[in-house]
C-alpha cells in the first residue's frame, strides 16, 4: 500500500514539475518585452532596458532563467509582479479562499444536480424525467459560462433583486456564480453518469440479481449505482480542475475577487510572473485533486485494489 | 439515442414493457432534435458563407436615430449603443466565431490525433514519453493553458486558434490513442500479419481507417467545444478587434448596458448556445451509431 | 399431473427496432419433482429465451409473454404481479448462467452477494446468512471458504465462480434449478466436475434441473429427459435413452450426427446439416427446419407440423415414419450407426479395462494410414521457450515469468494433422503462434523446412510467412469490417506482390468456391455473412497463397455444433486436395481426436504425452491425458462416469509446481513426482510421454 502511494505521489510531482516547464516555455516564446511593462518604451534609454533586463534575468538564457524561478520557487518565492512588485505567491494566497469557495460552491451544484439527475434519468429511461434530465445535460455543455452567468444576473438579479449580480461578499453572491459554473459541470456529469448507469444495467450480473429475486430497487440503487459511480469519480475529479479554470471568466462576469480575476488582469497588463504563478498554482491543485481521486479509487473500486 | 434497437441486440437490453409506446412517441422526438440541430446548423454556416443575403442591414452601419432600441420587428435582436443592428452584427459575426470553431479542430484534431496514433502504434518508450507529456498537457485545463498561449502570442484571429487547438490536443490524443491500441488487439490485425504484412501496410490499411471514424465524432462535438473556448478567450478581451465584433467580443462589449439593455448579451450568446447545442445533438447521434453496442458486430 | 413446472403453448416476443419479433412459439413442456430435463438447441433457438421466460426476465429485456401458462406447482407466474414473483425468484426457482464471470456484480464481494440473496428471501439476520453462506461454499467444494467470502469475483477462477453461483442459487432451496450453459465457459475438466457437482446437490436438496446446453453429450450425461429446440419452437422431446437410441426428427438425428462422438471413424468426412441457423426476422415458411432437412417434402414447405404425441415422446415432423426407416436400412448417416458406436466404444472401453496391450491394432481404422515417422519433418521445434515477463511486485523484487511454453520440442510431419490438446492456461494456443513467429521465442529453435526460423528478421521471414497461415477462432473479428471478403482473401496475394489486382479479385472470386460459398460474394461485407460463413473466409484467406502449413488455432470453437462439422469436412477435404499440414489446436477433444493423426498433451507449458490419435485416446499414457479424455460428457446415455475426476484446477503457469507439473493433480503422484520432474521420453515407436509411472 504504502508503494502504491510513495509511485503515485512520485509520477504526480514529475508531472507537476513538468507542467512548469510547459508553463514557463510557452511564456518566454511571448514576443514583447517584460520591461514594456515596466517602463514606458518611449521614455526609456536602451541602458536603462539593459539594466533592468540584466536585473529581471531575462537577459539569460531559457535553462538558466528556469532553474533560477525553479530554485526561487522551491523555497515559495513565485517572484513578484511586474505591475506593483507584490509577491505573486501572497496575491494568489489572498485570493484563493474566494476562488475555493466558488470552486467548491459550483462542485457541489454539479455533483448534485449531475448525480441525481443522471441516475433517475437511466432507471426511467424514456420518462419524462430522462427527457428533463437528457436536457439538462445538453444545455449545460453547450452554454457558454458568461452568457449563462449574464442571464442569472438579468433574470435573478436585476428584474427579480433575489442575489446580488456581483460582488464576493457573504454567500448570497456566491449563488449565481455557483450555478452558472455548475450548470457546466452538472451537463458533463448527468451524461457520463446516465450513460453509464445503462451499460452497467445492460451488464450479465443484473440479470442474476433480478433472478435472485432482489427488488428494482436493490437492483439499482445498490449494485448498478456503485458500478455507475467508478467512472464517475473520475470525471469528477477532472470536472474540478475544469471549476477552478472556469472561475476565470465566472470571476469576470460577477466582478468578484479570486485568482481567476487576477490572471485575467494580469494577461491583459502582461504580467509574466503572475500569469505564470497563477497557472502554475491551479495546476498544482489540479494534479493534487486528481491524485486523491486516483488513490480514492484504490478503496472504492476492488479491481483496482487488486492490481495494484 | 439508446432507442436504435437492433436484433442482435434485442436480448440484452433494458427497459420494460410499459414503454412500448412511449419509446415510439420517444423516437420521433429523438427525430425532431436531430432535424432541428440540422436546420440551426445550416441557417448559422449560412450565415457565415453568404450573410449579406440573411443580414437586413450592414453590420457597421450606425443607425443614429435608433440607438439602444429593445427588440423589434425592425431590429429583431434590437440595437446597440452605436445604432448598430443586432442581429446583423450577430450574422457577420459567425464567421470570426465559426473559422475559429472549425480551424481550431482542423489543426487541433491532426495534430492530437497524429500524436496519439504515433503513441498506440509505437507503444514502449515513445508511447510512454508522448502520454506523459499530454497528461501534463492535461494538468492545465483547457482554457487556462489556451489563455496563456493567447496571452503569450497576443490579440489576432489566427493565435486565437492556435490556442484553442493546442488546448484541444491532449484530448484527441487520448482517444486516438485508445482508440489505436483497441484496433491493434483486434484479430484481422493479427490475420494480416500472419499473412506476412509490412506494420506500415497494417498502420496504413487496417489500423487508420478503423481508427478514424470515432476522431472523427470527436471532431464534430470538438467544433462546440473550440467555440466555447473562443469565444471564452473573445469575452475575456482576448479576441480580435476588428470592425464586426465575432460573438465572444459582441457579448463581452454589451456586459456594459446589461441593466439598460439586456438583449445585447442575450442575442450573441443564444447564437453560441444553439450552435453548440446543434453540434452536440449531431455529435451524440454520430457517436451512438458508432457505438458497437449499439450496432451488431462488425 | 403433480408437475412441479408446467409450461403451456407459451409464446415470447420482443420488441425490437424492426419491429416485433417471436422468439419462442408455443413451447409446452413440463418436469416433474426431482427430474432433470436437458434444453438442447443451437444458437437462435430460443432456449435461453424459454430458460428466462420461466421467471419472466424477458421482460427487463424488452420481451413478453404473449401468450400461454407457465404454472410452477399450480400457479401461474405468467399472470403474478411482480412483488409475489420476486418472491419465487431465488427462493422457489434459481438460475445459474454461462459466464460466471460476468454474473457476479465486481463490487461486491462473494459473500454479500450470497448473504443478500438469503436475506431477501428469508428471516435471517446479516450473521446468520453470512455462516450459511461458508457452508454454502463449503459444500459446493470451494475451499477456504470463510476466506472466499471476503474476496470479490475478479479474485477467483471461472470454474470457483461456477461453484459460488451453485452455492448463490442453493441459498434458499430452490425447488428448481435453472442452469443456463454452466459450463460452456468452462474446460472439459472443469466442467465434469460441475455436472457431478450439480447431480449430488440435484439428490441431495430433492430439486429439479432443467438444464440448458448445446452439447448433447452433457444432456446424454444427466438429464432423465431432452427436449430439442430449433428456431424457438420444440422439435422433439423424450427420455433420454430413447431419444438417443432413435431419434425421430431429422434435426435431432442430426445433431447427433454431427457431434463427432468419440467412435466416429477418424479422419470420415462427419455428418454435416446443410445450410444455417435460420435468424428470427427472416424465419421459413412450413415447417422451420425444412430448407436443411434431407427429408423435405412440399408438404413441409407450406405446412408446419404440430408437436405429436407418438407413445410418450413427442416430434414434430411429417414424415417421421420415413425418418426412421432411412434411419435403419439406410447406413449413409443414421441411427443404426450411433448404436454401432455405441457397441464400439463400449468394446473400446472393456479394451483399456481388460487388456490395454493388443487393443491398438484392433483399433485402425481402415483407410486411415497414419503416417510412418521417417516421413519428412515440416516444422521442428526444439527446446523452445516462451516467457512473458510479469510486473515487478516493487523494485527490488526479482522479476518472475508467466513460463506460457516451457521448454517443448516436438516435429509435425509433412501432410499430416498435427492436434494441440489442453486446458485453458496450458499453453497451446502461445505454442501454435511462437512456432509460426507470430510471437518471438524466448528460447529455442524452430526448423521449418530445413530453416531456422528464431534467428531471422521480420524481412526475412516475410517470403516464409507465404508457407504458412493461421485461421483464427473468432470468425467475427478475423476480418476488417471495412474491407470487402474479395479484398481481404486476396490481402496475401497483394501483400506478397504476386498477382495484379484484376488476377487477386479472380483468385479471391475461386477461394470462395473452393470454401464452398458463391463466388459472387468478393463485393459483400463480411457482416453480411453468418459465423460459419465468415470461417470459411477466414479459410479461404489462409489458403490464398498454397500455404503448405497452416495453423487452425480453435477455428471452430466458436461455431455450432451442425456448423462445426461443415467446416471440419471442409478443412479435411482442403488437406487432400492440397496437400496442407495442419497444426489443429482446439479444447473440443472430440473434433481433435476425429481430424488429428497424432496428438500433443499440454500441460502447464510442457508437452506431457505425444501420440497416434486413436492410440492416445484408447490407451492413454499420461494420467493427466487419461483424466482428460474421462472427463468428456459420453455421449451415450446411461454410462454415467465412474472413473475418479480430474480434481483441482490448473496451476498458475507464474508458479509452477516442482517437479511433475501434474502431481498436484494427479492421483498417482509420489514423492519422486513431486521432485523430479520427468522428460519427454519415447515410449515406442511412435509415442512419446513424460511420466515416471506411465499408464502403459
Amino acid at each position: 500500500m504504502a508503494g502504491v502511494l510513495a509511485r503515485r505521489l512520485f509520477s504526480s510531482v514529475l508531472v507537476i514539475v513538468g507542467s512548469l516547464i510547459l508553463v514557463f516555455a510557452i511564456l518566454y516564446v511571448l514576443p514583447g518585452d517584460p520591461t514594456d511593462t515596466i517602463v514606458d518604451p518611449s521614455i526609456a534609454t536602451p541602458e536603462m532596458v539593459a539594466n533592468l533586463r540584466h536585473q529581471l534575468g531575462v537577459d539569460q538564457p531559457f535553462y538558466i532563467q528556469f532553474a533560477r524561478y525553479f530554485s526561487h520557487m522551491l523555497r515559495g518565492d513565485f517572484g513578484q509582479s511586474l505591475m506593483n512588485s507584490e509577491s505573486v505567491l501572497g496575491k494568489i494566497l489572498d485570493s484563493f479562499p474566494a476562488t475555493l469557495a466558488l470552486t467548491a460552491a459550483s462542485s457541489f451544484v454539479a455533483v448534485t444536480v449531475g448525480l441525481v439527475l443522471g441516475v433517475l434519468s437511466a432507471i426511467h429511461r424514456n420518462r419524462p424525467i430522462d427527457l428533463i434530465a437528457r436536457v439538462v445535460g445538453l444545455f449545460g455543455i453547450s452554454m457558454p459560462t458568461f452568457w449563462s452567468g449574464i442571464l442569472l444576473i438579468v433574470l435573478l438579479s436585476l428584474k427579480l433583486g433575489w442575489f446580488p449580480a456581483m460582488g464576493s461578499d457573504g454567500w448570497r453572491t456566491l449563488v449565481l456564480p455557483a450555478i452558472a459554473l455548475g450548470l457546466v459541470g452538472a451537463g458533463f456529469i448527468v451524461r457520463m453518469v446516465r450513460s453509464s448507469m445503462l451499460d452497467i444495467i445492460d451488464e450479465h450480473f443484473i440479470l442474476t440479481l433480478r433472478s435472485k429475486g432482489l427488488t428494482e430497487r436493490a437492483v439499482m440503487y445498490k449494485h448498478a449505482l456503485r458500478n455507475a459511480l467508478i467512472p464517475a469519480i473520475t470525471m469528477i475529479g477532472m470536472l474540478v480542475g475544469e471549476m477552478l479554470a472556469g472561475t476565470v471568466v465566472i470571476e469576470t462576469v460577477f466582478s468578484r475577487q479570486g485568482i481567476g480575476r487576477i490572471i485575467a488582469d494580469a494577461l491583459m497588463a502582461k504580467d509574466l510572473p503572475v500569469v505564470q504563478g497563477v497557472i502554475f498554482f491551479s495546476a498544482f491543485v489540479y494534479v493534487i485533486v486528481n491524485t486523491l481521486v486516483d488513490l480514492s479509487y484504490t478503496f472504492i473500486d476492488p479491481r483496482v485494489r487488486r492490481s495494484t | 439515442m439508446r432507442e436504435a434497437v437492433t436484433a442482435s441486440t434485442v436480448w440484452r437490453r433494458g427497459g420494460s414493457r410499459r414503454l412500448f409506446t412511449f419509446r415510439l412517441r420517444r423516437l420521433a422526438a429523438a427525430d425532431s432534435f436531430l432535424i432541428g440541430a440540422g436546420i440551426i446548423i445550416a441557417f448559422i454556416i449560412a450565415c457565415a458563407l453568404v450573410p449579406s443575403l440573411i443580414a437586413p442591414y450592414s453590420p457597421t452601419a450606425m443607425l443614429t436615430d435608433s440607438i439602444m432600441q429593445a427588440p423589434s420587428s425592425a431590429h429583431l435582436f434590437g440595437t446597440d449603443y452605436f445604432g448598430r443592428d443586432i442581429f446583423s452584427v450577430v450574422v457577420y459575426g459567425s464567421r470570426d466565431s465559426l473559422f475559429i470553431g472549425f480551424a481550431s479542430v482542423i489543426v487541433g484534431g491532426l495534430a492530437g490525433g497524429a500524436i496519439g496514433a504515433i503513441a498506440g502504434y509505437a507503444g514502449g518508450w515513445v508511447d510512454s514519453l508522448l502520454m506523459r507529456c499530454n497528461d501534463i498537457l492535461m494538468t492545465i485545463p483547457g482554457i487556462l493553458l489556451a489563455l496563456a498561449i493567447a496571452g503569450a502570442l497576443g490579440k489576432g484571429l489566427f493565435n486565437i486558434v492556435l490556442a484553442v487547438a493546442v488546448s484541444s490536443i491532449p484530448g484527441y490524443a487520448r482517444i486516438m490513442r485508445a482508440q489505436i491500441i483497441s484496433i491493434k488487439g483486434r484479430t484481422f490485425i493479427a490475420a494480416s500479419r500472419s499473412v506476412g504484412a509490412t506494420p506500415f501496410h497494417i498502420f496504413w490499411k487496417h489500423v487508420l481507417p478503423n481508427a478514424l471514424s470515432p476522431l472523427l465524432v470527436m471532431a464534430a462535438i470538438g467544433v462546440g467545444t473550440a467555440i466555447l473556448t473562443g469565444s471564452g478567450l473573445s469575452f475575456l478581451g482576448l479576441g480580435v478587434l476588428r470592425e464586426i465584433p465575432d460573438w465572444g467580443t459582441l457579448l463581452s462589449q454589451g456586459r456594459g448596458y446589461l441593466t439598460v439593455a439586456w438583449w445585447i448579451c442575450t442575442f450573441p450568446g443564444l447564437a453560441i448556445t444553439l450552435f453548440v447545442l446543434a453540434v452536440n445533438i449531431i455529435g451524440d447521434r454520430m457517436r451512438d451509431r458508432l457505438d458497437p453496442k449499439k450496432n451488431a458486430k462488425g | 399431473m403433480g408437475a412441479l413446472l408446467d409450461i403451456q403453448k407459451l409464446s415470447v416476443d420482443f420488441q425490437t427496432k424492426h419491429g416485433l419479433l417471436t422468439a419462442i412459439t408455443e413451447v409446452t413442456f413440463s418436469i416433474q419433482p426431482g427430474e432433470t430435463v436437458c434444453l438442447v438447441g443451437e444458437s437462435g433457438s430460443g432456449k435461453t429465451v424459454t430458460s428466462k421466460a420461466i421467471m419472466r426476465l424477458i421482460e427487463h429485456e424488452q420481451g413478453r409473454i404473449t401468450e400461454g401458462s407457465v404454472l410452477l406447482s399450480g400457479q401461474d407466474v405468467a399472470k403474478l404481479p411482480e412483488a409475489e414473483l420476486r418472491r419465487i425468484r431465488g427462493k422457489r426457482v434459481a438460475m445459474v448462467f454461462q459466464e460466471p464471470m460476468a454474473a457476479f456484480d465486481p463490487v461486491f464481494t462473494i459473500g454479500q452477494q450470497i448473504a443478500e440473496t438469503i436475506v431477501r428471501h428469508e428471516r435471517v439476520g446479516k450473521r446468520e446468512a453470512w455462516e450459511r453462506g461458508v457452508q454454502l461454499l463449503k459444500r459446493v467444494g470451494i475451499p477456504e471458504a470463510e476466506l472466499r467470502m471476503k474476496q470479490y469475483p475478479g479474485e477467483l477462477s471461472g470454474g470457483m465462480l461456477q461453484r459460488a453461483m451453485i452455492a448463490v442459487a442453493l441459498s434458499c432451496g430452490p425447488e428448481l434449478l435453472i442452469a443456463d450453459e454452466p459450463t460452456t465457459a468452462l474446460d472439459v475438466t472443469i466442467q465434469a466436475q460441475i455436472l457431478q457437482l450439480l447431480q449430488e446437490l440435484k439428490r441431495e436438496f430433492g430439486m429439479s434441473i432443467l438444464l440448458i446446453t448445446h452439447d448433447l453429450g452433457i444432456a446424454a450425461e444427466i438429464a432423465d429427459r431432452v427436449i430439442v429446440m430449433y428456431a424457438g419452437q420444440i422439435v422433439e422431446q423424450g427420455v433420454t435413452e430413447e431419444l438417443f437410441a432413435q431419434p425421430l426428427h431429422p434435426y435431432t438425428r442430426g445433431l447427433l450426427q454431427s457431434a463427432a462422438p468419440l467412435d466416429s471413424v477418424r479422419g470420415s468426412r462427419l455428418y454435416a446439416i446443410k445450410g444455417s441457423i435460420p435468424s428470427l426476422a427472416a424465419l421459413p415458411t412450413g415447417c422451420l427446419f425444412h430448407p436443411r432437412c434431407e427429408h423435405a417434402t412440399d408438404r413441409c414447405r407450406a405446412e408446419a407440423p404440430p408437436l405429436d404425441h407418438r407413445g410418450d415422446r413427442e416430434v414434430a415432423c411429417w414424415h417421421v415414419d420415413s425418418v426412421v426407416e432411412a434411419a435403419v436400412d439406410g447406413h449413409s448417416a443414421s441411427g443404426a450407426v450411433i448404436h454401432e458406436v455405441a457397441a464400439k466404444r463400449q468394446t473400446s472401453i472393456r479394451l483399456i479395462e481388460e487388456d490395454p496391450a493388443d487393443s491398438g491394432q484392433n483399433v485402425k481404422q481402415p483407410g486411415v494410414s497414419s503416417p510412418s515417422p521417417s516421413s519428412d519433418v515440416l516444422f521442428e521445434a526444439v527446446n523452445l521457450h516462451k516467457y512473458y515477463p510479469l510486473k515487478r511486485k516493487s523494485l527490488t523484487a526479482p522479476r518472475s515469468y508467466v513460463r506460457a511454453v516451457d521448454d517443448v520440442s516436438f516435429t509435425i510431419r509433412k501432410n499430416e494433422t498435427f492436434g494441440l490438446v489442453g486446458e485453458s492456461g496450458s499453453g497451446k494456443s502461445t505454442l501454435g503462434r511462437v512456432l509460426l513467429q507470430l510471437e518471438e521465442a524466448t528460447s529455442g529453435k524452430i526448423h521449418f523446412q530445413g530453416t531456422e526460423l528464431t534467428s531471422l528478421s521480420a524481412a526475412e521471414l516475410r517470403p516464409l510467412r507465404r508457407e504458412m497461415q493461421v485461421i483464427f477462432q473468432d470468425p467475427y473479428g478475423s476480418l476488417s469490417p471495412r474491407w470487402t471478403v474479395g479484398d481481404s482473401i486476396a490481402e496475401p496475394l497483394k501483400v506478397h506482390g504476386a498477382l495484379s489486382a484484376a488476377e487477386c479479385k479472380e483468385r479471391a472470386a475461386e477461394l470462395l468456391q473452393l470454401v464452398g460459398l458463391d463466388a459472387a460474394s468478393v463485393n459483400k461485407y463480411p457482416h453480411e455473412f453468418s459465423g460459419g460463413q465468415r470461417q470459411r473466409i477466414g479459410i479461404a484467406r489462409a489458403i490464398a497463397l498454397n500455404p503448405s502449413f497452416i495453423l487452425a488455432d480453435e477455428a471452430v470453437s466458436a461455431l455450432d455444433v451442425s456448423v462445426q462439422a461443415q467446416v471440419v469436412n471442409l478443412l479435411q477435404d482442403l488437406q487432400q486436395k492440397l496437400g496442407l499440414t495442419y497444426l489443429f489446436i482446439a479444447h473440443g477433444l472430440q473434433i481433435v481426436r476425429h481430424i488429428s493423426d497424432r496428438i500433443g498433451v499440454m500441460y502447464l507449458g510442457k508437452l506431457v504425452e505425444i501420440a497416434p490419435s486413436e492410440e492416445l485416446f484408447l490407451r492413454p499414457a499420461h494420467p493427466y491425458t487419461r483424466l482428460l479424455i474421462d472427463s468428456i460428457p459420453h455421449s451415450v446415455p446411461g454410462q454415467r462416469r465412474d472413473t475418479p475426476l480430474l480434481q483441482g484446477e490448473i496451476p498458475s503457469p507464474s508458479n509452477p509446481p516442482s517437479g511433475c507439473r501434474f502431481h498436484t493433480r494427479c492421483p498417482f503422484a509420489t514423492a519422486r513426482c513431486r521432485e523430479e520432474q520427468p522428460a519427454l521420453l519415447p515410449l515406442d515407436k511412435d509415442r512419446y510421454v513424460a511420466c515416471h509411472y506411465s499408464l502403459v
